[in-house]
């Protein structure tokens, strides 16, 4: 027979973001412990709510199974004394094990014979094993905790109770103060306390007192709702918001849906505003007609944490709410509509992006400066250039205005909206929507070329000013999301394909700066900047190009002799690609083979033919030199592999029929400089000698 | 139950239910504010194993909120009801749901929840963790543990519930602005407190003199850290929320810069850590006296100073 054990938490309201992972834990402290003390089940679910945590084990084994345990003792010759009777450290050693000396068994170990018994453990319950769980449940972790009462101890909200039911019978432990019991509290208005007569009856007991436990048929339910009620009034399926509708499963235990309306002139608002202010605000979903024209209708979908009583109270209240935040919303903007450009730019004067780095009037002048050494390799037309200018010297003005005052998210995005308000040119106005992309790991990237461009200057700007002034990320702690932005770089930079040296640009950075302290600051963080960048490409290769496995390629890539992303990124497919071939390894083992050797060169790159003893040696130059002299920038990354494939048999001949360390020191320098001018070529490529070769 | 309906039947419900759950009812206390968690009755009461309930109506001051009584919502000093009770009770979410149905609030026909809203007051070094409570979608209750008071880390945990009595007022009597609330029977808000929101707003946009309130700062500054040498926890208190009260008429003024800011409002900070720590080895010079002397001992001894031979 086997049995159901659940166990709930029961909590004051936790935060929404939370629950999902805190439950997830839960489950995997309960898996652990089963595991731990060999107690066998079919399946654990999770529950949850804004209250509530729980599990549920299914087909859990009535105890343990019985085991026997071999425990070795002392050798035989000091078990057993002179007159072969049993010695002290025998008896001690059977008393300590709880057994008596007529079940000692000699067992040979390494040709020596010693003391065994063998012990019958018998399984232990179900129920005392989970009695074990309580002192774990105090292991799981959040992002933020709290103490309440005069307690010291610390949870994400004070705990009220705690459902611990094997079958029908109540498995005692204690988390905190609260014991172990059978009740549960239903629907903080719509249910009553209720006690649990068995552990299986757990999510329909919970149903009847308003409870949707099930985190799954919650969402489903809300989702519903809202589909139908749109189908009803053609409007548009909103729950494609998957953040909003998770966001909102979180929030309700039982879930009702219904609709509120605005007042029309809100409407002159601009459609995010009016969107950021009912979801991120007040979690609703605004309303657009179905069809093709998607209208912005004044009508917004609001879930509620109950049933249908009383709907009309609560769609009012919700409305006045709304048209509270709204007339704000309203309110802002009108205020905003008052003035040009020009004036929210004069006042960034006096805005400080950071304390330690200066206002946002000169991080614009700095994004100005930034992207001139990208525009001639995104193409762009004298007439973009000259929006690229514009669009730079004013792209953080909205960062003033009341809207993105009241509505910090949505920087950038008003800039673009007050920008086309105000005339400005499409160009201008995309690129300034897009100068925060990407905003997340994987968010969405800028399309347009100038928006492309704003955002890597601006991301530069702050990675090269933040290190400048040593603000840099440690461990997990990264105040500045300056992470995130040299990833945005990557992105950007490998989507729009645009193959430039860090280096290069960080110099001309620095070049442009004219304060000389500053510029002494940026100096020494070029390098260190390039790296960061680097680090982020490894963490890109391996997650967006598939080289998870490839850890050689990576390490190899990024420790090339430049820092152009776009090659390094073909560098290291080439190099995934050719490993399974069989002219890898020969490949790979001569240029290391040219590598080692050339750390002996002293750096020396001069090669005098008339030294060349050997046809070999002769060869080998000459391919060297062919090779040389076709521009790196006009090959793709498989030419390049195709040259360290073609100079390999070359390479192989000149180790066979030359002494490289010969006693001859202008040979061997000679020598030496030809392999060290190998190794630099190879070096542009890869540090071939961090390939792993089988 | 006779219905709630004016601004002061709120408020006088509200003291009747929480004065029966055991809170003193205190009185406003007489320093610009702005906010209740300000008063000294939260402020310094939340420091130290001391117990403390109470309740109290502040009027509290926010000049950059003003509107010149045009806004409907907004304004430059509205009225908290603000209720603390350290140790926090276990039922304390069941006192605040009690104390809205005593307003006519019935839960069954609104939507009233818990949003998670983690609070921080850094220019007092606050900070403790808790909701908004939303009725019907509108933030009617801040609603936290502190956690964190004067920069100490609380030894017994303190929650506060700061009501906003006039987001309560016009949900309860329907209306659409602050100034058509009923602060007394045939009264109405605006009739009171128009026109010094007007006036109020002019002041501290328009008229109030920078040069005079920078001084001001600078002294009430001056003051407070003297008096804090001698311990006086009390009044160089005062002066700190003088401080805090002038920095709050110049910022409205746009007067202090982004980058002196956050400037001014470490040195607010700095004065209120060290009043914080002042009031607690206060008490503990007194033995904590709203302790019972047997628990009172341990804390004695963990913070009293020790009495040189």
């Amino acid at each position: 027979m086997t049995h159901t054990y659940l166990l709930e938490i029961g909590l004051e309201e936790m935060p929404a973001k939370i629950i999902s992972d805190s439950v997830s834990q839960l489950k995997d402290i309960l898996a652990t412990h089963l595991k731990e003390n060999d107690l066998n089940y079919s399946t654990i679910n999770v529950w949850s709510t804004p209250r509530r945590l729980a599990v549920t084990v299914k087909d859990l084994e009535t105890k343990q199974a019985d085991r026997v345990e071999t425990v070795k003792g002392p050798a035989k010759r000091i078990a057993l004394d002179k007159e072969g009777n049993w010695s002290k450290a025998a008896i001690g050693f059977t008393k300590g094990q709880k057994v008596s000396v007529e079940d000692i068994i000699f067992k040979e170990v390494k040709g020596e014979e010693y003391v065994f018994v063998e012990k019958h453990i018998k399984g232990q319950p179900a129920k005392i094993v989970l009695e074990g769980l309580g002192s774990k449940l105090s292991a799981l972790s959040f992002p933020v905790s709290m103490k309440w009462g005069n307690s010291s101890h610390k949870f994400i909200r004070p705990v009220h109770w705690l459902a611990s039911l094997l079958d029908d019978d109540v498995v005692n432990m204690n988390l905190f103060d609260v014991s172990a019991g059978r009740e549960t509290e239903g629907h903080r208005f719509l249910g009553d306390a209720l006690t649990l007569s068995h552990a299986s009856d757990y999510t329909e007991s919970l149903k009847q007192a308003f409870v949707i436990v099930d985190r799954d048929e919650r969402k489903q339910t809300i989702v519903k709702q809202i589909q139908d009620m749109c189908q009803e009034n053609k409007w548009q399926d909103p729950t494609d918001n998957e953040e909003l509708v998770e966001e909102v499963t979180d929030l309700v235990e039982w879930p009702t849906v219904f609709y509120g309306t605005f007042d029309t002139h809100y409407l002159d608002v601009p459609e995010i505003v009016l969107e950021t202010a009912m979801a991120d605000h007040q979690r609703y979903f605004p309303v657009r007609e179905a069809g093709t024209n998607h209208a912005f209708l004044p009508y917004f979908i609001a879930v509620r944490n109950g049933n249908e009583k009383g709907l009309d109270h609560v769609r009012k209240g919700n409305e006045k709410v709304l048209d509270a935040r709204l007339a704000d919303a309203a309110f802002f903007y009108e205020e905003d509509k008052k003035h040009d450009i020009d004036y929210f730019v004069e006042k960034l004067k006096n805005v400080s992006f950071h304390e330690k780095i200066g206002s946002l009037y000169e991080k614009q002048e700095r994004i100005a400066r930034l992207s001139h050494f990208l525009a001639p390799y995104f193409g762009l037309s004298s007439e973009e250039k000259e929006e690229l200018e514009r669009a730079a010297l004013i792209c953080k003005f909205d960062l003033v205005t009341q809207t993105v005052t009241e509505f910090t998210s949505l920087q950038g995005e008003v800039a673009g909206i007050f920008a086309d308000e105000r005339k400005e040119s499409k160009n201008i106005s995309t690129a300034l929507s897009e100068q925060y992309l990407p905003k997340s790991l994987e968010g969405a990237l800028p399309e347009s070329k100038i928006g492309a461009i704003i955002s890597l200057a601006d991301k530069m700007d702050s990675l090269i000013s933040f290190f400048a002034v040593g603000l840099v990320p440690t461990g997990s702690n990264d105040p500045f999301a300056l992470r995130r932005q040299a990833m945005g770089i990557v992105r950007i930079i490998e989507a729009f394909n645009i193959p430039f040296a860090l280096t290069d640009w960080l110099d001309v950075i620095v070049d442009g700066m004219q304060n000389v302290e500053t510029k002494a600051l940026y100096e020494q963080n070029k390098e260190k900047v390039s790296q960061f960048i680097l680090d982020r490409l490894d963490l890109w290769l391996t997650k967006y190009a598939g080289m998870a496995k490839e850890f050689d390629v990576r390490k190899a890539v990024l420790h090339a002799s430049h820092d152009n992303l776009i090659a390094l990124i073909d560098q290291a497919k080439v190099l995934k690609e050719e490993k399974p071939t069989n002219q890898f390894k020969p490949v790979v083992e001569s240029l290391t083979r040219v590598s080692n050797l050339a750390e002996k060169a002293d750096g020396a790159l001069d090669i005098e033919t008339k030294q060349f003893e050997s046809e070999s040696e002769a060869a080998l130059y000459e391919e060297l030199v062919r090779i040389e002299n076709e521009s790196k920038e006009m090959k793709t990354a498989h030419q390049e592999w195709k040259h360290f494939v073609e100079l390999r048999p070359l390479i192989e001949s000149f180790f066979d029929e030359n002494m490289v360390m010969t006693d001859d020191e202008a040979t061997r320098t000679n020598r030496l400089a030809l392999l060290n001018r190998i190794d630099t070529l190879a070096q542009s490529f890869a540090q071939f000698k961090m390939l792993v070769i089988k | 139950m006779e219905e709630v309906k004016t601004f002061q039947d709120i408020i006088l419900t509200l003291q009747q239910f929480w004065s029966k759950q055991g809170c003193m009812l205190m009185q406003s206390y007489d320093t610009e504010k702005g906010a209740g968690t300000m008063s000294p009755y939260t402020f310094l009461r939340a420091i130290g194993p001391e117990p403390w309930n109470a309740a109290y109506v502040e009027p509290s001051r926010r000049p950059a909120d003003g509107r010149y009584g045009k806004n409907p919502n907004r304004l430059y000093q509205h009225h908290q009801f603000q209720v603390v009770m350290k140790p926090s009770p276990k039922n304390i979410q069941e006192l605040y749901i009690d104390s809205l149905k005593a307003l006519g609030i019935d839960p069954l026909k609104h939507d009233i929840r818990f949003v998670e809203d983690n609070w921080e007051n850094p220019s007092l070094g606050c900070a403790g963790l808790g909701w908004e409570v939303w009725l019907d979608g509108m933030e009617v209750t801040q609603f936290t543990y502190f956690q964190q008071v004067g920069g100490l880390e609380v030894d017994s945990v303190t929650s506060e519930l700061t009501y906003g009595l006039e987001r309560l007022a016009s949900y309860i009597q329907d209306v659409n602005s602050v100034y058509d609330i009923e602060w007394a029977p045939g009264v109405k808000y605006g009739e009171i407190f128009k026109h010094p929101e007007y006036e109020h707003s002019v002041y501290s946009f328009e008229n109030s003199d920078t040069a005079f309130l920078f001084n001001q700062f600078s002294a009430f500054e001056k003051e407070a850290l003297k008096q804090i040498e001698k311990n006086l926890v009390h009044p160089a208190y005062d002066y700190v929320l003088k401080c805090s009260h002038a920095f709050n008429l110049l910022d409205a003024r746009g007067a202090v810069s982004a980058t002196d800011r956050p400037d001014y409002l470490k040195r607010i900070r700095h004065m209120a850590r060290l009043i914080a720590k002042a009031f607690l080895q206060e008490r503990a010079k007194l033995s904590f006296p709203l302790l019972k002397d047997s628990e009172a001992k341990k804390w004695v001894e963990k913070y009293g100073i020790k009495e040189e031979k």
